[in-house]
C-alpha cells in the first residue's frame, strides 16, 4: 500500500493552505510595487540584456554551489553516521557547524585569507608556495557559498541515514553485496529526498544571499536588487527583479519535484526500534576523521581564524555582548519552534497526501526562501505598518518574517523523515485504539525526531546570522550577535566584530551538539512503547 | 532536564512579554544610518543630557530610508540621522520630512544642507589622498584628481571602488566634467592599475605599510588607523583650488513629518548642532564640524581652510549611473 491516493483531511489541508498563504505575503508587496512600473515597464526591466546577464550568472552560480554542497554533505553525512569514526560526536557538531557562519563573514575571511598579504600567504611562505591567489567573481562566490551552505544538504541526509532501516543494508550485504555496491545501490537511493530537499534550499539560498556576491563582486539577481535599493531608493525596479527571481524559484522547484519520483521509502518498520546501523569504516576510519578535518578547516576553522586575527591585530576588546547573545538566541528559538510547528501540516500533507494541491502548499512554502532578506524584510514593513500597525516592529512580527524566510529548512527535513515513517504504522496505532493525539505523540513524533531535530537545528542556525530582517523588524533597540557585528565591521572596526563573531559560533554549537549527542546515544530515539506488530501488517 | 520540551512554552510566553513591554509613546525613535560604534554614545549622551528617551534603530542608511518609504505616515521614526544627503534629499522628495526653523538650519553654511530646510548637515568629511612619506613627498602629489591618469602613477594607486563616498565622488566627477570626461578618467587611472581594496580601512593600512603610495579615502580614515596603529606611515593630502578630488559631504538629519514627538525631536536637531556635539565628531569620529565656532582636529586643517568643489550635494543622487559607468568601465 503506498499513501498516493488518498483524500487529504480537510483540517489538515486547511491548515497547510494557511501556513502557505501566510510565507506568500511578500508577493502581495511585489505585485504592489511591481505594479507600480505599468506592465510594460516591469517586462522591459525584467527581459533587457542585463537581467538575462544576470539570471545566467545567478543559474551558474547556483547549480555550481549545490553541485559542489552535494558532493561535499553526503560523505560527511554518512562518514558522521559510522559508529568507529575516531571523534565521531565532534564531527557531527563541527561539520554542521559552517551553517552559523554569516556569508559576508566568510566572505571577508576569504579575502582576508588569500592574495598577496593574505594569512594562507603568510603561513605558506616558508613553505616557498607563495602568494595563494585571490578568486574572485564566480569562483570566490562559489567556494564561500558552498563553505557556508553545505550543512543544508548534510542535516537532513543525516537525519535520513539515522533514520534508514539497517536492515535493509544488512540483508544487502547478506546477499553478497560489497559495502561499496550497498552503499551505491542501496543506501544512496533513499537518501534522494533528503538529497533532493537539501539540494534545493542550497539552490534557493544561492540566489538570495547577498553578502559573498557582493564582496566578491560577483553579478547576480540579488547583488542586483540591493543596488537598486542603494543606488535610486525606488523600490519599483527591485521588485521586479525580485518577481523574476521567485519565477526562477518556481523552475527550480519544478524540477526538484521531477527528481522526487514515485518509489516509497519506508520499509514499514519503525526504524527507531532497531540499533543503529552496524557498517563499520574500519581501516579507512582514519581518512574519513581526515576528510572531516578538511572541510571543518576550510569551512569552519579558516574563518574563525581570519576573526580572531582581526582581534588580535586591532587589539580591540573581544567582550562578548552577553545582551546580544540572550536576544539572538531567544529570538532564534522562538522562531525555531514556530517555524517547526508551522512546517508540520505542510510536510505532513506533502509526504502522506501527494497532489496538487500539496504541491502548491510546499511550492508556496518555499517562495520566502528565494528571496533577498531586504526584499522579505521591506515588504513585511509595507504590510506590518498597514494591517497590524500593533505588531509592527515587535518580536512577534520578526518571528513571522523568519518564519516566512525559513519554512522550506523546517519543511524539507520533516517532510523526508515523514517519507521515512510507513503510514500504517500510524493506521496500526488507531486501529489499536489510539485517538489523533496520542498517535501522533507515541508513534509520528518518536519517529520524525531525527528530522524534526533537523529541522529546528536549520532554522535555528540560520535565524542567528540573519541580519537584513532583524535590522528593520527587530523591536527597536533589540541588538542580536548579528547586528552587533554587522554594526562593528560597516565601519570596518574588524576587532570590535570578533567578539559577537566568536559568541555566534559558540553559541550555536550548544543547541547542535545537544541534539546531535541525543542522535548518537540512539537510546532515546524509541517510541516508549514500541508499536510492536507495526513492522508485520505492510512491506514495500 | 527531563523534558527540553517544557522549556518552549516559557520562552513563548516570555517573549510575549518581551513584545508587549516594548514600544512606550513617549519614546523617541531615531533611525540611525551611522553605525552605533560611531554615533552611539553621542546618543546616550543626548539622552542623559535632555532626559528624552529614546530608542535607536541602527542600520544601513539606504535601507532604513527604504524603510521610512514603505512605512509611510505609519512610521514609528521621529528622526532620520543618515550617514550621507543622498538618503536624505530621497525621504525629503517623498514629503516624508517636515521643515526645519531656519535660525536652526543657518547654523550651517548653505553648501551643507537643504536647500528648503527640510534636512541638516551635521559633521563633513571630505575626500582625500592618504599617502605614505616615506615614499612619496607632499610636493610630488597633483594639483587635480584629474592628473591622477598620468603613467608616472602606475602600480602606485589604491582605491575602494565599492565604497559608497568613492561613489558619491565619481558622481560628484560627473556633475561637474561630464560622462565622457569621467568616464576618460575611471578608464585612465585603471590603466594605472591601482590595487582595489573592500573598503577605505584596508586602503589607509596599505598606505601606512608602503604597499602602495597613495590611496583615494575619506579624510578620517587616517587619523582613525593611526589612533590605532601609530606606528604606521600615512598623512592626509587635501586637493586644494576646488578640485572635485576635494569633495565634502555630509553626514545629516531631518524631522519627519509623521512624529508624533516633534518637540523631542527638534530638541534631538538642535542637540547634534550644539558645541558639545560637534566636538564629539572632531574628537571622536575625526569628522569636520559644520557649526562655526567648533574646531576641527588639531591635526586637520579647519574646514573653512578646504577648497572643496562646488557642487549642489542634491544633485549627487544619480548613482545609478556612476554605478553603469563603473561595470562599463570593467570597474565594478
Amino acid at each position: 500500500m503506498t499513501a498516493g491516493g488518498r483524500r487529504s483531511p480537510t483540517t489538515l489541508a486547511l491548515w497547510a493552505a494557511l501556513v502557505a498563504v501566510a510565507a506568500l505575503a511578500p508577493l502581495a508587496y511585489l505585485f504592489v510595487r511591481a505594479a507600480d512600473a505599468g506592465l510594460g515597464d516591469a517586462l522591459r526591466v525584467a527581459t533587457d540584456e542585463t537581467a538575462l546577464h544576470l539570471l545566467w550568472n545567478s543559474v551558474v552560480l547556483a547549480v555550481a554551489v549545490t553541485i559542489t554542497c552535494v558532493a561535499i554533505a553526503v560523505p560527511l553525512a554518512w562518514l558522521t553516521t559510522r559508529p568507529d569514526l575516531p571523534g565521531r560526536t565532534m564531527w557531527t557538531v563541527l561539520t554542521a557547524l559552517p551553517l552559523v557562519v554569516p556569508s559576508y563573514i566568510a566572505a571577508y575571511a576569504l579575502i582576508g585569507a588569500t592574495g598577496p598579504s593574505g594569512l594562507l600567504s603568510d603561513w605558506l611562505e616558508p613553505l616557498g608556495i607563495g602568494t595563494v591567489p585571490r578568486p574572485d567573481g564566480l569562483a570566490g562566490a562559489w567556494a564561500v557559498l558552498s563553505a557556508v551552505s553545505y550543512p543544508y544538504v548534510l542535516l537532513p541526509v543525516r537525519a535520513a541515514l539515522l533514520g534508514l532501516d539497517p536492515s535493509l543494508e544488512e540483508a544487502s550485504r547478506a546477499l553478497g553485496r560489497s559495502p561499496r555496491e550497498t552503499f551505491l545501490r542501496v543506501v544512496l537511493p533513499h537518501l534522494r529526498p533528503a538529497v533532493g530537499a537539501g539540494g534545493l534550499l542550497v539552490a534557493l539560498y544561492a540566489l538570495s544571499d547577498f553578502g559573498a556576491v557582493s564582496l566578491t563582486r560577483y553579478d547576480t539577481f540579488t547583488r542586483s536588487i540591493f543596488l537598486e535599493y542603494r543606488s535610486s531608493f525606488d523600490r519599483t525596479p527591485a521588485a521586479v527583479l525580485a518577481l523574476v527571481l521567485v519565477v526562477l524559484c518556481v523552475l527550480v522547484l519544478a524540477a526538484e519535484t521531477r527528481t522526487r519520483g514515485r518509489g516509497a521509502y519506508h520499509s514499514g518498520r519503525a526504524t527507531g526500534t532497531r540499533a543503529r546501523p552496524v557498517a563499520a569504516l574500519g581501516r579507512a576510519r582514519w581518512g574519513g576523521a581526515a576528510a572531516c578535518a578538511v572541510a571543518v578547516g576550510a569551512a569552519l576553522v579558516l574563518p574563525v581564524l581570519v576573526v580572531v586575527t582581526w582581534a588580535t591585530r586591532g587589539g580591540g576588546g573581544a567582550d562578548v555582548a552577553w545582551e546580544a547573545a540572550l536576544h539572538s538566541v531567544q529570538a532564534s528559538l522562538v522562531a525555531a519552534v514556530v517555524t517547526v510547528a508551522a512546517a508540520w501540516p505542510v510536510s505532513y500533507l506533502a509526504a502522506r497526501f501527494p497532489g496538487r494541491l500539496a504541491r502548491l502548499v510546499e511550492g508556496g512554502s518555499f517562495v520566502g526562501h528565494v528571496l533577498p532578506g531586504v526584499v522579505v524584510a521591506l515588504s513585511l514593513v509595507f504590510l506590518g505598518t498597514r494591517l497590524v500597525p500593533s505588531l509592527y516592529q515587535t518580536q512577534a512580527l520578526l518571528t513571522f518574517a523568519y518564519v516566512v524566510l525559513f519554512l522550506p529548512l523546517a519543511v524539507g527535513a520533516l517532510r523526508t523523515s515523514l517519507l521515512q515513517v510507513a503510514p500504517s504504522l500510524e493506521d496500526a496505532s488507531r486501529s489499536l485504539g489510539e485517538r489523533w493525539w496520542g498517535t501522533w505523540r507515541r508513534v509520528t513524533l518518536p519517529l520524525v525526531r531525527p528530522g524534526a531535530a533537523a529541522g529546528f537545528a536549520l532554522v535555528f542556525l540560520t535565524a542567528m546570522k540573519e541580519l537584513p530582517a532583524t535590522l528593520l523588524l527587530a523591536p527597536t533597540g533589540f541588538n542580536t550577535l548579528a547586528t552587533e557585528i554587522w554594526g562593528a565591521s560597516a565601519e570596518a572596526f574588524f576587532a570590535r566584530a570578533a567578539g559577537p563573531a566568536r559568541g555566534l559560533i559558540g553559541l550555536a554549537a550548544v543547541p547542535l551538539a545537544l541534539i546531535v549527542a541525543r542522535d548518537a546515544g540512539g537510546k532515546r530515539a524509541r517510541p516508549r512503547q514500541p508499536p510492536a506488530t507495526a513492522g508485520m501488517i505492510d512491506t514495500v | 532536564m527531563k523534558h527540553p520540551a517544557v522549556l518552549v512554552p516559557v520562552v513563548l510566553l516570555a517573549s510575549l512579554a518581551a513584545a508587549c513591554g516594548s514600544g512606550g509613546g513617549d519614546t523617541l525613535t531615531i533611525y540611525s544610518g551611522r553605525s552605533k560604534e560611531l554615533v552611539g554614545p553621542l546618543l546616550e549622551q543626548f539622552a542623559d543630557e535632555t532626559g528624552v528617551d529614546i530608542e535607536v534603530r541602527y542600520g544601513d542608511t539606504a535601507e532604513l530610508a527604504a524603510t521610512i518609504l514603505e512605512e509611510g505616515d505609519n512610521s514609528p521614526a521621529d528622526v532620520f540621522f543618515a550617514q550621507d544627503a543622498g538618503a536624505l534629499g530621497a525621504i525629503a522628495k517623498e514629503d516624508r520630512l517636515t521643515e526645519l526653523p531656519s535660525d536652526l538650519v543657518e547654523q550651517v553654511a548653505p553648501a551643507f544642507r537643504s536647500t528648503v530646510n527640510l534636512w541638516i548637515g551635521t559633521s563633513g568629511r571630505a575626500r582625500t589622498l592618504a599617502f605614505n612619506p616615506d615614499l612619496i613627498s607632499e610636493d610630488e602629489l597633483p594639483d587635480s584628481i584629474l592628473d591622477l591618469t598620468d603613467p608616472k602613477w602606475k602600480g602606485k594607486l589604491g582605491w575602494a571602488p565599492t565604497n559608497g563616498s568613492f561613489q558619491a565622488f565619481v558622481t560628484a566627477l560627473r556633475v561637474l566634467k561630464g560622462d565622457d570626461e569621467a568616464r576618460r578618467w575611471l578608464e585612465g587611472v585603471k590603466e594605472n592599475q591601482p590595487e582595489e581594496f573592500s573598503a577605505n580601512i584596508p586602503v589607509v593600512q596599505a598606505v601606512g605599510e608602503g604597499e602602495i603610495s597613495v590611496g583615494l579615502v575619506n579624510h578620517y580614515y587616517v587619523p582613525q588607523v593611526v589612533k590605532e596603529n601609530p606606528k604606521l606611515k600615512v598623512r592626509n593630502y587635501f586637493i586644494p583650488g576646488g578640485d572635485v578630488g576635494g569633495l565634502v559631504n555630509v553626514a545629516g538629519v531631518g524631522q519627519l513629518a509623521s512624529s508624533n514627538s516633534a518637540g523631542d525631536a527638534r530638541q534631538f536637531v538642535e542637540f547634534l548642532l550644539s558645541d558639545e556635539a560637534q566636538r564629539y565628531f572632531a574628537e571622536e569620529t575625526f569628522e569636520f564640524p559644520l557649526v562655526e565656532g567648533v574646531a576641527a582636529d588639531p591635526d586637520l586643517p579647519a574646514l573653512t581652510e578646504l577648497e572643496p568643489p562646488a557642487v549642489d550635494l542634491a544633485k549627487l543622487d544619480d548613482l545609478r549611473g556612476t554605478l553603469d559607468l563603473l561595470e562599463d568601465t570593467g570597474i565594478l
